[in-house]
């Protein structure tokens, strides 16, 4: 069984739920005959038809309006905004429609959509293209925030995503599209929504990530092992809502915790989890919570972006810091 | 140039403002079942009206939008809907909801504040109100793409202000229709006033139909307050729609008699004799003048109309009064099919609060 790249996995995802469920349809720039600015909508075009496979004209605040009115019509329409620096004119349609369509009817209409967009820095990409703004859509009632972190994990992630029967927002973080392979194939399981996934056992620390940094915070948890250090590491996987149990669990066995992420540290989903540490396991801290994150800063261009992308230098010394604190 | 030279879109009405024909009719009209059918709704939307504004004003309905003056409008287009048409509204088409079969109480449910008045079956896939100005467009433009996907027989029917045709989502969804050739009719609403921007400062150009030219729809202009003509444009465009045909943009050129809403005063930036000069050109009157002169209305079946009416409306308005409030689960049992548990938690504090008891250990 060959292996294939995150991106591959969410064209595979695609595919078998297309081919799966016929009320599943696609639509968005550039996805049909070019298949997706990064190919993850290849060949599906051709496969499935225009009609299910829908190129749309440049505007993003109708993909996502569109989308809203077929789902409520019970289509199952998958978008793709091509940079989750263009999701912004979709934010309208998003908050005060898909996110409460089931609320304001009570149920009679809902709006089983997902939105994909790629997202976050480290791919040398143009301004407004690098951005992290999760928290932004994590905030709102009625939405889902999905972010994989590996080839099987998008795949079963967004399979589940595309059964979910409420809106979904799924982020691709474009940094590792194609860092690593995993073997995926039609009997890949799907993996459930609002769980974290727990990455690695550890007793010492527990490091809380998602997206793209799950790569650096895995390698600083190889190179904590190397000090002695046992790091645990918890993949957040959806943001919200968010599966606190997992993160307390971990966090009560080992009594510290490290966040990391992308995003701006202020206001993030970062200082969520760190909150609902401070309400619910103060006891069982032994030191403060550390955030290793992008800073409240505009995302530079490509030419600093390693300068604002936690290192993981940076995570490492974070848990050492959580391990000497007294 | 002059602006009517830029003006490419016709005017249609057959009756003028005092009821007199100024067209030669169309056959339908003979036969006069489905005049009186406007009629009969277009009363009960004005009367339906004045009972709305008269519950908020004694704190009985919360902030509600009245849609004095232009009870044709939407009458006609939901009148003429077919049952697997998908209806997506504007939050001033009280009138229409009703003639679509949507009962006043939910109506009165939805602006006294509880979700549960776009919740009953009566609404079938029809969309709830959208306050948001436009957005409804794109999700028109949806909904028909999906009935056109799925070889469906119904159409969507989107309604807009004028002030939504300077939005962003109007243009776009439009230019979606022009481009898939979608099963769509979207009625402007003229209204002439955006809360107090008037239409002459809402757009330069001379006609807010001819925007649907740009998308390549047809697009027509119609006397909003002329169910005759009304009822032969969209007849034409939802004919079109129903062939396959593609999607139309009217503009129903009416006036808002009354204020924005009842948390509006129009006296602030409307003239009096502007306001005199447009109830001249209302729709219920000059409707009900050109039936009397067929012979097809009389003073004892307007008094009859009028006494039916008002029962109705205080039979919904007692239902809409006696509706008890939602339990507290209510605010949570509906953002997700499958509820969070944190959401869960939330709801536990939510209900142990409201029975008084401790929200904190």
């Amino acid at each position: 069984m060959s292996k294939i790249t995150m991106v591959e996995a969410v064209n595979l995802a695609l595919d078998h739920a297309m081919e799966t469920d016929p009320d599943v349809v696609m639509l968005g720039e550039d996805i049909g005959v070019n298949g997706g600015v990064f190919r993850a909508t290849q060949g599906l075009r051709d496969k499935y038809g225009f009609k299910r496979v829908m190129d749309t004209p440049l505007a993003e605040t109708l993909i996502a309006g569109i989308s809203i009115g077929m789902a409520a019509q019970g289509l199952k329409p998958v978008a793709e905004i091509q940079f989750m620096g263009f999701i912004f004119p979709t934010m309208e349609q998003l908050i005060c429609h898909a996110a409460r369509m089931r609320n304001r009817t009570r149920g009679r209409l809902s709006c089983p959509m997902v939105l994909r967009a790629p997202f976050g820095g480290g791919i040398h990409a143009p301004e407004h293209h690098s951005e992290s703004t999760e928290a932004l859509l994590a905030h709102i009632p009625g939405l889902r925030v999905v972010i994989p972190s590996s080839p099987v994990r998008a795949y079963g992630l967004l399979r589940s995503a595309i059964n979910e029967p409420d809106p979904v927002i799924f982020l691709e973080p474009k940094r590792i599209y194609r860092a690593s392979k995993q073997e995926v194939h039609h009997k890949t399981p799907l993996l459930p929504l609002d769980k974290c996934f727990t990455l690695k056992q550890g007793q010492d620390v527990t490091l809380v990530s998602w997206g793209a940094s799950v790569k650096e915070t895995m390698e600083a948890a190889s190179t904590l092992e190397q000090h002695g250090v046992s790091a645990e590491v918890i993949d957040v996987a959806t943001i919200k809502p968010l599966d606190m149990e997992t993160i307390l669990t971990s966090v009560q066995k080992t009594g510290r915790c490290v966040i990391v992420h992308e995003a701006c540290k202020s206001f993030g989903a970062g200082a969520e989890i760190a909150a609902s540490l401070a309400e619910q396991a103060l006891t069982v801290l032994k030191a403060p919570v550390e955030r290793v994150t992008g800073f409240d800063t505009i995302m530079p261009y490509y030419r600093m972006e390693d300068h604002y992308l936690p290192s993981p230098d940076d995570i490492m010394k974070a848990a050492l810091k959580t391990l000497s604190f007294h | 140039m002059e602006q009517k030279e830029l003006n490419p879109i016709p005017i249609y009405q057959y009756l003028d403002a005092e009821g007199e024909v100024i067209e030669r009719l169309p056959d339908w009209t003979q036969k006069k079942e489905i005049l009186l059918g406007y009629y009969r709704n277009m009363v009960l939307g004005r009367q339906a009206d004045a009972k709305a504004i008269a519950l908020q004003r004694t704190g009985k309905l919360g902030t509600y939008p009245s849609c004095l003056g232009q009870e044709a409008i939407s009458t006609v287009f939901c009148s003429m809907m077919q049952k697997d048409d998908v209806l997506i509204p504007y939050y001033r088409d009280h009138p229409g909801l009703m003639a679509r079969g949507i009962p006043l109480s939910d109506i009165l449910l939805y602006w006294g504040g509880d979700e549960r008045g776009s919740a009953s079956e009566h609404w079938g896939k029809d969309f709830p109100n959208c306050v948001p100005i436009a957005t409804q467009a794109c999700h028109a433009a949806g909904v028909a793409a999906a009935l056109k996907i799925r070889h469906e027989s119904g159409i969507a029917v989107c309604a807009l202000g004028d002030g939504a045709t300077s939005k962003g989502d109007f243009l776009e969804a439009l230019n979606l229709a022009g481009t898939w050739q979608l099963p769509v009719v979207f009625v402007i609403n003229n209204n002439q006033w955006a809360i107090s921007v008037p239409r002459t400062i809402q757009s330069g150009a001379p006609t807010l139909a001819q925007k649907g030219i740009s998308a390549g729809l047809p697009s027509y202009q119609v006397d909003g307050n002329d169910v005759i003509a009304l009822h032969e444009v969209l007849s034409e465009a939802m004919g079109r729609a129903r062939s396959g045909k593609g999607a139309t943009v009217i503009e129903a050129i009416s006036y808002r008699l009354g204020d924005h809403t009842t948390a509006d005063d129009a006296s602030r930036y409307r003239s009096s004799d502007e306001l005199q000069q447009a109830w001249s050109k209302e729709p219920i009157k000059r409707l009900r003048t050109f039936l009397h002169h067929r012979g097809y209305w009389d003073e004892q079946q307007e008094q009859a109309l009028i006494k039916d009416v008002s029962q109705q409306i205080e039979q919904e308005v007692q239902t809409y009064l006696n509706t008890p409030l939602p339990p507290v689960k209510d605010l949570f049992d509906y953002h997700y099919a499958n509820m969070p548990s944190a959401l869960k938690q939330q709801k536990q504090e939510a209900e142990l609060r409201a029975a008084g008891g401790q929200n904190h250990e």
